[in-house]
């Protein structure tokens, strides 16, 4: 639980009335919504570390790959899915 | 599980194990402060790659592992004596309290729930306003802000039906107490990539200072942990000691300034028991008096009596670094993950787990 997973910001929505900014980002074939708040400046397209459901910094395209690739390969990914069965 | 070969950066692997067997005169031990790093460095066999003479020892850096009993015993009591709906990470459900785990709660009728991030609690609180929501909120630095984020939706939400446990640890204090030890013997460290995206590196200034130790701030891919490695030694080497950023494409020196800021509004620092290692002063995060609305702890005053661990587990012993997973006695025998005695072997990041995983993988192969 103690990594971040890097994934693409798909779209930005306002939760809450406006009093949340909240994103579906997209890791490979799963998405999961994260919130925005600790990363301003992120805009849609984006590449973003996503720690538990939060942002916590942009990253370049290529290094959100490559790490995917490698959290995918030692089965850290794994986590996002079991976490959606509640 | 993968091996080595398989990775596009063999070669690089390879180069990076070479450079430090050619650096390495003499033994060093050194220390990786991160559960994910302790994974990736035994998950990956580096542990078995790197020369005889660097020895790499695992920290207490698994916040499951770290939680103490009496915790885990309270999340339970909340879940089945108050009718809560009481959520968590997956990994922290399986970790067994006193009488039983809250996976077992949960089979036993009380509503328990994996989630993979607070803010989804805080949503199931707004959903349900006739319950009770409680977020079992561990973890380091990395996993505070979203932990404070969810008290804070809530506070902004009106949500007042939602409340966090917190066991919040904190990854200097818990350098300090290691070498404090005695018997610990380690002269350098990694420090945790994403702890420090987050809070920054200034912490580790002091403790690099006082312990005249090498503090390597270290991602978590392969390559990243060799780099780390290979940085200490050559500081250990040239008789150095410095605090260097090898993550720098994702740590800044300040950290995330955002998250810093969420942090300071919701928490303060306390002193906390870490399970295995004790008290460590000013060692966690407690949630400051006005939010205490939203303090579990203040908000259903759990009164139940601490049972004392299992004395076959030498998790404190672990934690520290001064036993590896294979040297308990029970390791792998009585204590397994199917049927853990201490929390290391229930967690994914904790190093008896990451240990008994891969012992399995070597004898398939083999
Ligand atoms: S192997 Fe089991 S009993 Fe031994 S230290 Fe690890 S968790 Fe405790």
């Amino acid at each position: 639980m103690c990594l971040a997973i890097p994934g693409k910001i798909r779209s930005i929505e306002s939760q809450y009335d406006g009093l949340v900014r909240m994103a579906k980002v997209q890791f490979g074939g799963i998405t999961k919504e994260a919130s925005l708040e600790m990363v301003p400046a992120a805009k849609e397209g984006d590449y973003v570390l996503v720690h538990v459901g939060v942002a916590i910094s942009i990253v370049d395209e290529a290094e959100a790959q490559k790490t995917f690739e490698y959290l995918k390969e030692i089965g850290e990914i794994d986590e996002l899915i079991e976490h959606t069965q509640i | 599980m993968k091996f080595l070969n398989e990775y596009r950066d063999a070669d690089v692997v390879a180069q990076y194990l070479d450079e430090i067997r050619r650096t390495a005169t003499q033994p060093w031990t050194i220390m990786e402060v991160c559960g994910g790093q302790t994974h990736s460095l035994v998950k990956n066999g580096l542990i078995q790659l790197l020369p005889d003479k660097v020895r790499m020892v695992h920290g207490p850096g698994c916040p499951v592992c770290v939680t103490p009993l009496h915790q885990i015993d309270k999340a339970v009591h909340l879940a089945m004596e108050h009718g809560v709906i009481l959520c968590s990470y997956g990994d922290m459900l399986r970790v067994p309290g006193s009488k039983m785990s809250l996976l077992e709660a949960k089979a036993a009728g009380a509503d328990v729930r994996i989630l993979y991030s607070p803010l989804e609690a805080v949503k199931i609180a707004r959903e349900n306003p006739g319950k009770e929501v409680v977020f079992f909120a561990v973890g380091f630095e990395t996993t505070a802000p979203a932990n404070a984020l969810s008290v804070i939706h809530a506070q902004r939400a009106g949500v007042g039906n939602y409340s966090i446990l917190t066991s919040h640890v904190l990854v200097p204090p818990a350098i300090e107490a290691v070498m404090n030890d005695d018997a610990s013997h380690i002269q350098g460290f990694l420090a945790a990539g994403h702890v420090c995206a987050i809070v920054g590196i200034d912490e580790y200034y002091p403790l690099v200072e006082r312990y005249k130790i090498p503090v390597v701030v270290t991602g978590f891919e392969p390559v990243d942990l060799l780099q780390g490695i290979l940085m200490v030694v050559r500081q250990l080497e040239k008789g150095e000691h410095r605090l260097e950023n090898q993550y720098s494409r994702i740590v800044r020196p300040e950290g995330n300034p955002e998250a810093r800021k969420v942090i300071a509004q919701v928490f303060e620092t306390t002193d906390r028991e870490w399970r295995g290692i004790g008290n460590i002063p000013m060692s966690g995060y407690e949630l400051r008096p006005e939010f205490s609305a939203y303090d579990a702890n203040k908000k259903f005053n759990v009164n139940i009596e601490k049972v004392s661990e299992s004395a076959e587990c030498i998790a404190g012993l672990v934690l520290k670094g001064i036993k590896k997973p294979h040297e308990c006695p029970q390791f792998g025998k009585k204590c397994r993950p199917e049927s853990p005695l201490g929390a290391p072997m229930v967690s994914s990041e904790g190093a008896c787990a990451a240990y008994y995983h891969f012992s399995q993988a070597m004898e398939e192969v083999a």
